[in-house]
């Protein structure tokens, strides 16, 4: 195809968008329907996500050293938990260090606990991160089993329903998505359809002049494309003005720890690419494959 | 040079429209089909540019089957056919110079060849001054005329015209049959059905006349040969 040919195919694509205004606002409000759905889901989806991999990240077992363990063999059980490849970091704490870090925990309340610093109910402990949080329980049990070691601790019950909620909640979310997509594709493609049956003489027309079915469907691609990228600015606009309002207002959240939500940069960006790019591939798609039925005449 | 051969065709509804062909049509031919509704005649014009199949049987055009022609290379053929049809069928959101230019953008001619060419073509229809208007604006007359011009601005070797006239009044029929002869003129071979006994008996010129899907005269200088 000569470059003047794709240049007449853009003009004749836009001038398209213009001649049928009345379908080009119903496929862009199809369009920008569905994608400002799509776009809120994909912001929860990809916060909670966040939300949940930090609570996992929080996740750390201990493993608690039998009160009348030697020395030499803290030090020992020190060098086998490092040397499991699963294990990311470990580090030694005292039972004077861990009274401390309770007391601090507790705020006020934490002068109750000062009394023990006679007699330390505490063990020493190694405190152990894994490099993926799903690998907690099963060394966690291997840990358990050394000698010298009399429990390890890591939240049981609260990080299997957590590992159990995550899990879910991100198949839940994905299957989602992909069903809202689909829907969008199939709501576009419908109204493109409308549009194009209105062409059906014309198209059948161009064929009569000799139109190859190549030249007869890149206007209707490039049509589809300015669709899909039409219905994708509101979204756009949307998401990213609601994201920034959010991050802007909500410090509360920040207060805890584990509630973090992703920054705005470069996030809203990236969602935005995101919704433009799902914006035209729909678009391309629902108006390549309506033209498909007529092409053959 | 357009030849036919034992050609049949039944519709996929059961309706037989052509019972064995055999025809030749030479370069430069005038050549009006005539017959009446039914016959056939818009099935036999509508087979030369392969807008339809023959059941069986053999046609060539230009030196090229057509039974043995790939879907991806009727386009070509087309740009060396031009198509007239009684209800004009042009593009009714694209302006007059945009109708005739299409012919053209379509084997991808230079911008400046297109508007050189359409110019002309339009000229010679005596349409230059109506370029910009679209379809709806123009009388009957004139959109044949848009159409006309359309089908001859690539130099087509051969131009159908499928009642060209019907719809149009009888000073307006002259002035479109002024214009395909002078096409004729030219060198390009035309083809028209058609239900005129005043043209076809005026201006003389080869006549095949068909009934029941076979050609049942097929004369020089015929004459119309139904009562109306």
């Amino acid at each position: 195809m000569k470059f003047r040919t794709l240049n007449r195919h853009f003009k004749e694509g836009t001038k398209n968008i213009w001649r049928n205004s009345w379908m080009t606002i119903a496929s862009v409000g199809a369009v920008t329907t569905t994608l400002i759905l799509v776009g809120v889901f994909l912001v929860l989806m990809l916060n909670l996500n966040h939300i949940a991999d930090n609570l996992e990240e929080d996740v750390q077992i201990k493993a608690l050293i039998e009160l009348t363990a030697e020395e030499s063999q803290v030090e020992e059980i020190g060098e086998k938990i490092e040397s499991i490849s699963e294990v990311e970091s470990v580090t030694y704490a005292t039972k004077e260090e861990e009274l401390e870090n309770l007391i601090d925990s507790m705020g006020e309340q934490g002068s109750v606990w000062e009394m023990y610093e006679q007699d330390n109910p505490l063990h020493d402990v190694y405190i152990i991160k894994t490099t993926d949080p799903l690998d907690t329980m099963n060394i966690a049990s291997e840990i358990e089993a050394y000698e010298g070691v009399d429990r390890v601790n890591y939240g049981q019950d609260y990080v299997q329903n957590l590992f159990k909620f995550n899990e879910y909640a991100r198949n839940v979310g994905l299957v989602l998505i992909f069903a809202l997509v689909f829907t969008a594709i199939f709501l576009i493609s419908n109204t493109i359809k409308i549009t194009i049956m209105a062409r059906k003489r014309e198209i059948g027309i161009m064929k009569l002049v000799g139109a190859t079915n190549a030249f007869i469907r890149w206007p209707f691609f490039i049509e589809g494309l300015l669709l899909g990228v039409l219905g994708s600015l509101i979204p756009v606009a949307v998401i990213v003005g609601g994201y920034y309002y959010l991050t802007q207002n909500m410090e509360i959240l920040s207060r805890f720890n584990f509630m973090q939500i992703l920054p705005f940069q470069p996030f809203a960006w990236q969602i935005a690419g995101l919704i433009i790019g799902i914006g035209a591939c729909i678009g391309v798609w629902g108006s390549v494959m309506s033209v498909r039925k007529f092409l053959k005449v | 040079m357009i030849e036919m051969q034992g050609v049949y065709k039944t519709y996929p509804n059961g309706v037989v429209a052509l019972n064995g062909l055999d025809v030749t049509i030479d370069q430069g031919e005038f050549v009006y089909i005539v017959g009446h509704s039914g016959a056939g005649k818009s099935t036999f014009t509508k087979l030369i540019f392969r807008e339809e199949q023959p059941s069986k049987g053999k046609i060539i055009v230009n030196n090229k089957d057509l039974s043995s022609m790939k879907w991806r290379h009727v386009p070509m053929l087309r740009r060396g056919i031009g198509v007239v049809y009684q209800d004009f069928r042009l593009l009714p959101r694209m302006t007059v110079y945009e109708n005739v230019a299409f012919a053209l953008e379509v084997i991808e001619e230079s911008p400046k060849t297109i508007r050189k060419r359409v110019m002309e073509v339009l000229d010679s229809v005596g349409l230059k001054n109506k370029a910009r208007f679209i379809p709806d604006e123009l009388s009957g007359g004139e959109q044949q005329r848009v159409a006309i011009a359309r089908a001859i601005v690539n130099h087509p070797g051969v131009l159908i015209a499928d009642e060209p006239t019907g719809n149009l009044d009888p000073d307006t029929s002259w002035e479109i049959m002024r214009i395909l002869e002078e096409i004729n003129a030219s060198g390009t071979t035309i083809i028209m059905a058609t239900h005129s006994k005043e043209i076809v008996n005026t201006i003389k010129k080869r006549v095949i006349a068909m009934e029941d899907g076979i050609i049942v005269r097929d004369e020089h200088r015929g004459e119309y040969g139904y009562e109306i």
